[in-house]
């Protein structure tokens, strides 16, 4: 059982929890994955490894409370234990030589791509960090990407915070504007992935996207988090998550992302459902 | 006198119809009435062929004369002498090609059923030896041995080191023990309740089981080392779908086996109370011709589908499947489409899919493994409207640890490469067996392995000692 040792809301949706979990802390990299299972009943979700104490002997991960298993992982507090936490999976990113990068997070995945930012900060990389949300009531970890990066630039779909437009709005006119990446990292929904590669692709700069499909065992077993990169069958658990943007098959991978989209929708229902009738019994 | 009747005594099961929409289990096994009249049939060979086709080496006519004599404990441990899983092995042993096919019996009928009776005395000391005959721990001799994976070939060699004493560490990357026999191979074949079973008899021997730990991730094989195991024993079978590479591989709807019956087995996507989704498909074409593809056709017919094929390039007496799983499905009312090989998925304009394009095939001269290959029929192109496709054409051994491990070989399939007697790797003090070693094969193969790998760890250890 691995304990709960801080629990923080981030937003209406989104939760930070640090877990006891000593032996994926010691190995735990930037850009790898865990697996956890909340109950005997619940499912096998990977999460990204948002950040992890070596001393400490933890690992924090970062949701958004999307379906049941976040639902149910929501309901955990401080002291209790997660069933499973298993990792740290998939390859951890290659960061090493790059001189400047465009670091960019849409919506939960700035969870992702905050260590990201952090770890080609801490190799002497210039940073700039580009967060995208839909509202500025939801934005999160603003302390932390602004420490870990140069600029930070954060935008909202509605303007809301005074920067309308999207992520690929800010990464266009900073390139405009004269930087030289040699690196963009996108990380966030797949359409936004594709718009950044839409970007980037035809001036040839080299941008990693990380990958988070549907999976099972995280070793490679089911190979149900498969995409096409490059036109070849690519497994996203051990190949990956990142992979070269220019080389993803953003449509199949979408598709595929929707492959329980009505189970989910009547299991979250049930499970929101569920939560409401212990509530009111409580 | 033996009982010279011709045929094996019948094993009671559930009718194809009532059976094909449960996950219980499809044999029913022997009563003690059943059992002694197969046991009688036993001539007691004095060279005894039946033992040199086991791959663990059961005392198959000890066993079956305790049987005879209705001492149902004492044929449990002669069992147990040389296998750690016998409920396992008495259910989905591949019999046929082994300890029966040596039966002197099966000469002039059938051979005697080794197999079903293995697993009745099995199920018989589950049913009756309660805590008061647990088994107790060896005495320690002080020696640490880690195994990696908690399937059939780790089980057997974490068992056989634990009864000599040694302090037995098994790895397991799941958050169960037992590997394949509880993600892969299904309930109605192999109920989970009978290896949690033998999993925690081996518990009770003093193996120690830690979950959730990938080996090759989260530990290396040297740290294991620097942890004071002397010997590391390498069990992660061949957990690597392979995929056709045709178009529509990547459609909504295709599975490869192992995920479609890890959903269904280790996650009980069939049971309402687990979370786990599982699409609710009607019309299912499996892709294969081995025993995984007869589990997951007679799987998705038990999930409600109402149209399930076989998909197979070679004809039926190339199927590598068991004689007696093919029955099993035919009875069930799966199709056999046999000298048929796909050539691509087709999808809906949501990207789901709605058929798979297939050619027909004739067989041509026999290739390197012997079986005659099958050559494509220009033009004989049809489709069958199936809305989904499950991949069972074989695993590769998973790379997690030989691309860890310093010095340890694997040859160009990426099986790791040991010298068949010792099953030493090419890194001192790492042994290896099973699917891992040889590709996808047998669950009692792997054991036999697992059994050879132990021998050697003992006297490597020994050696060391002295």
């Amino acid at each position: 059982m691995f304990q709960i040792v801080e629990k923080r809301k981030l937003n209406d949706s989104m939760t930070l929890m640090v877990i006891d979990a000593p032996f994926v802390a010691k190995k735990a990299k930037a850009g790898q994955f865990i697996i956890l299972r909340v109950d005997e009943f619940g499912e096998r979700i990977p999460l990204t490894v948002a950040d992890y104490d070596r001393a400490r002997g933890t690992v924090t991960i970062i949701y958004q409370i999307v379906g049941q298993t976040t639902m149910k992982l929501d309901q955990l507090n401080v002291g209790d234990a997660l069933l499973d936490f298993i990792g740290p999976l998939g390859k951890p990113s290659e960061l090493e030589g790059y001189h400047r990068a465009a670091v960019i997070g849409g919506g939960a995945g700035c969870a992702i791509a905050w260590p990201q930012a952090k770890a080609l900060h801490a190799m002497g990389c210039k940073v700039d960090m580009i967060a995208g949300f839909r509202t500025k009531d939801i934005i999160i970890l603003e302390d932390e990407m602004r420490a870990a990066s140069d600029n930070l630039y954060l935008m909202t779909d509605d303007g809301s915070n005074g920067n309308k437009g999207f992520t690929t709005t800010a990464l266009q006119q900073n390139i405009e504007n004269g930087a030289d990446y040699d690196l963009v990292v996108a990380i966030g929904p797949l359409v936004m992935m594709r718009a950044v590669v839409n970007v980037t692709k035809p001036l040839g700069i080299k941008t990693i996207v990380s990958m988070n499909p549907i999976m099972i065992d995280g070793t490679g077993m089911c190979g149900g988090c498969r995409l096409t990169v490059g036109g070849k069958t690519k497994f996203a658990c051990v190949d990956g998550p990142d992979f070269d943007g220019f080389e993803v098959d953003f449509d199949e991978a979408i598709q595929r992302g929707r492959t329980y989209f009505d189970q989910e929708r009547a299991a979250a229902r049930e499970e929101s459902c569920k939560l409401m009738e212990g509530a009111k019994n409580a | 006198m033996p009982n010279m009747q011709v045929e094996k005594t019948p094993m009671p099961e559930q009718e194809p119809q009532v059976r094909c929409h449960n996950f219980e289990e499809v044999a029913k096994g022997y009563t003690e009435e059943m059992a002694h009249n197969e046991a009688e049939r036993c001539l007691h060979c004095k060279n005894r062929p039946c033992v040199s086709g086991c791959p663990v080496g059961v005392h198959i006519p000890d066993f079956i004369a305790h049987v005879a004599a209705g001492e149902y404990e004492e044929a449990f441990q002669t069992i147990q002498l040389t296998n750690t899983l016998p409920a396992v092995c008495g259910r989905v042993c591949p019999q046929e090609t082994q300890c029966e096919s040596k039966c002197v019996r099966g000469i002039k009928g059938e051979p005697v059923g080794i197999g079903r009776l293995e697993r009745f005395v099995a199920d018989w000391h589950m049913q009756h030896s309660g805590d008061k005959d647990a088994v107790k721990p060896a005495p320690s001799n002080g020696h640490k041995v880690a195994v990696i994976g908690a399937g059939p070939a780790g089980l057997t060699c974490a068992g056989d080191l634990a009864a000599k004493g040694y302090e037995v560490t098994i790895y397991e990357a799941l958050h169960v023990a037992g590997g394949v026999l509880m993600y892969g191979i299904p309930q109605f074949r192999l109920p989970k309740e009978i290896v949690q079973k033998e999993i925690d008899a081996l518990k009770a021997k003093g193996v120690t089981i830690n979950t959730d730990m990938v080996i090759g991730k989260v530990l290396e094989i040297d740290e294991l080392f620097e942890m004071g195991y002397e010997a590391i024993f390498v069990g992660t079978g061949a957990g690597l779908p392979n995929f056709m590479n045709i178009p529509g591989e990547g459609l909504v709807g295709t599975y490869s086996a192992n995920e479609f019956l890890t959903r269904v087995n280790l996650m009980k996507a069939y049971k309402p109370e687990y979370d786990t989704p599982i699409l609710p498909v009607k019309k299912v074409a499996v892709v294969g011709g081995g025993n995984v593809a007869m589990d997951a056709a007679r799987t998705a017919l038990r999930l409600g589908a109402e149209e399930v094929h076989i998909v197979y390039r070679r004809s039926e007496e190339e199927m590598p499947a068991r004689r007696e799983e093919v029955h099993h499905a035919k009875e069930e009312g799966v199709h056999f489409n046999l000298l048929t090989n796909p050539v691509a998925i087709h999808g809906d304009e949501k990207g789901r899919v709605c058929a798979i394009e297939c050619m027909h095939m004739e067989l041509g001269e026999p290739d390197a493994s012997g079986r005659r290959r099958p050559v494509p029929v220009e033009g004989s192109n049809f489709q069958i409207p199936v809305d989904c496709v499950v991949m069972a054409i074989g695993n590769s051994p998973n790379p997690l640890i030989r691309s860890t491990t310093k010095g340890l070989e694997a040859n160009r399939r990426g099986c790791i490469v040991v010298d068949a007697d010792t099953m030493a790797t090419t890194r001192e003090g790492v042994y290896a067996a099973g699917d891992a070693v040889s590709g996808a094969a047998t669950v009692i193969l792997a054991m036999g392995g697992g059994k050879q790998a132990a021998a050697s760890i003992d006297a490597f250890i020994q050696g060391k000692a002295n």
